[in-house]
């Protein structure tokens, strides 16, 4: 895990709250590798996590690893901070990424590289880790590149 | 079996509401403001306060029914009512609450309100402030999404996107709440007009769609309307404005966690639409005066897709000032200037707006309508949306 890799926002953001029902997740960025609800009663992946499956109502949600790949759904380039810690920063692209692999779920984040460039919809993005090893406990965010 | 509905058997006999004022800047709490807008709309209807037997809000109001009732000496509480969601989105839901309880006799005269001292209390438009985000946060909150306006915003560049709409159209609808507003004397924005350069000129909140002034105010003050049945309207003071239609909701997982909605691109009222013209008996092209909730710009133009009242396709034609303006407009648009230069409690505003509309004493007064829809915040769950009209419509 490397510690150099620098971060997209500055520090002082919120962190995620490692919590029970999103464990496997969060214990799976750690490591490098996208993990996520995968329903044993249908088969079907789901995100964000939930206590049942939104199709079959099964508790039995298992979870899989996969594929770091996606295009982008949707974006947004904020100016205004919302958070002391953005205070001075300047903007910063948001992705919502659609995962192709994974029956199409939908995740947020950031967009690495020059917070001015060109978006557009449909682009091919890949999974970058960032680890924040210095937080207590220590997490990793996923961020979003573009392929290419 | 008679027909379930609460098309006409409603009425909204009062309204009040207090001084609007720039967030942090009321001289009163929260809860005296409140206090304020209950007994305008008493006062308005000339029903004594006492006589209230309920309250209905929505967006987690501060000021409870039970302290509420306290206060002002309320002979008997029976009904006590707050509609789940954030924002404005359950305005509309909040009448239909206090109508549902008139019109099934569990309450004889029920107040629905909203009142906001953000000076008093925290801003909506700045992320809460704690270490840990928790829940959908915890795949949010560190990537920077935090605000409303960013909650939001990937809804409208996915819809603006996908269909051609350009920001103009937008613009436009901005243009029209801060012309409305030069010309009623309770609006925040009154005395400051906005035009095109200034729009223009105006600071990126978030891009490609939300400049400044596509996005709401914060404000302090108190709305309130009371709802009685349509039969004892006719014996009070105003002219009644009856309850047409009214519906709230979202349709299929338009809250599922970490912007997964299914039909993401959305307002969410699709389904609350189709409820509201079949309650109503109306259609789009039936609507004398429109009251939509900007929250942003971009949820205006989402949600009047979403009731018909414009296509995607026309968007870009229609939503220009001239169309949208009490005086000239094909579809006349927040007539008192709306949560962008009246006054942002929360829509309720925009509920007193259309009955002044409707009883004809508006200070952008539409020529003889019959009709008024309020659109509640749109792009939050549930949402909730409105249908209002004369006698003449029953």
């Amino acid at each position: 895990m490397s510690a150099n890799i620098s971060h997209v926002l500055p520090p002082g953001l919120p962190a995620p709250a490692q919590e029970p029902v999103a464990l496997p997740y969060w214990e799976g960025t750690r490591a490098g590798r996208l993990v996520i609800q995968k329903c044993r009663g249908c088969g079907k992946h789901q995100w964000g996590p939930e206590w049942v499956c939104h199709r079959c109502h099964s508790f039995d949600l298992g979870w899989a690893e996969v594929a770091p790949r996606g295009r982008i759904y949707s974006w947004q380039r904020p100016h205004h901070p919302v958070h002391p810690a953005l205070n001075g920063h300047g903007p910063y692209i948001i992705v919502l990424v659609e995962l192709p692999g994974a029956d199409n779920v939908r995740m947020v984040g950031n967009l690495i590289g020059d917070p001015l460039q060109e978006v557009r919809i449909g682009a091919e993005v890949e999974a970058v880790f960032e680890p924040h090893d210095e937080a207590t406990p220590p997490y990793t965010l996923v961020q979003w590149r573009v392929v290419g | 079996m008679s027909e379930r509905t609460l098309r006409g058997k409603v009425a909204i006999a009062g309204i009040g509401e207090t001084t609007y004022y720039k967030h942090g800047k009321s001289p009163d709490a929260e809860f005296k403001l409140a206090l304020q807008a209950v007994l305008a709309a008493c006062r308005d209807a000339g029903i004594d306060p006492r006589e209230v037997d309920g309250f209905a809000s929505y967006g987690n109001d501060r000021s409870d029914a039970p302290r509420l009732a306290a206060a002002l000496g309320i002979r008997e509480l029976r009904f006590s009512n707050m509609h789940w969601g954030g924002g404005g989105g359950g305005v509309a839901a909040a009448v239909a609450n206090a109508g549902a309880a008139v019109h099934s006799s569990m309450a004889n005269c029920v107040i629905a309100f909203r009142s906001l001292a953000q000076g008093q209390f925290a801003r909506y438009g700045r992320g809460a402030q704690q270490a840990a985000a928790a829940g959908d946060d915890a795949f949010l909150a560190p990537y920077g999404l935090m605000s409303p306006a960013q909650r939001f915003a990937m809804k409208i560049t996915r819809f603006m996107t996908e269909h051609g709409i350009r920001h103009e159209a937008l613009r436009a609808i901005a243009l029209t709440s801060y012309h409305h507003a030069q010309t009623n004397p309770r609006a925040v924005m009154n005395g400051r007009p906005l035009d095109v350069e200034k729009y223009e000129a105006s600071r990126w909140i978030i891009e490609p769609f939300h400049r400044l002034f596509d996005c709401c105010m914060e404000n302090d003050g108190a709305g309130a309307v009371l709802v009685v049945p349509a039969e004892r309207a006719k014996d009070l003071p105003h002219k009644p404005t009856y309850l047409l239609g009214a519906a709230q909701g979202g349709h299929h997982r338009s809250a599922a966690p970490v912007h997964n909605a299914p039909d993401y691109a959305s307002a969410h009222f699709p389904t609350v639409a189709r409820n509201l013209w079949a309650m109503s008996k109306l259609g789009p092209k039936d609507v004398d005066v429109l009251q939509a909730y900007e929250n942003f710009t971009g949820g205006v133009l989402l949600g009047m897709v979403e009731h018909g009242m414009v296509s995607a396709e026309e968007a870009n034609d229609f939503l220009v000032p001239e169309n949208l303006r009490f005086d000239t407009g094909k579809l006349p648009l927040n007539t008192s200037g709306g949560n962008l230069a009246e006054c942002y409690m929360h829509g309720l505003e925009m509920v007193n707006e259309a009955v002044r509309q409707l009883r004809g004493d508006a200070c952008n007064q539409v020529k003889d309508p019959q009709v008024a829809m309020v659109i509640g915040g749109p792009m939050v769950t549930p949402v909730s949306s409105l249908i209002l009209g004369t006698e003449a419509t029953l």
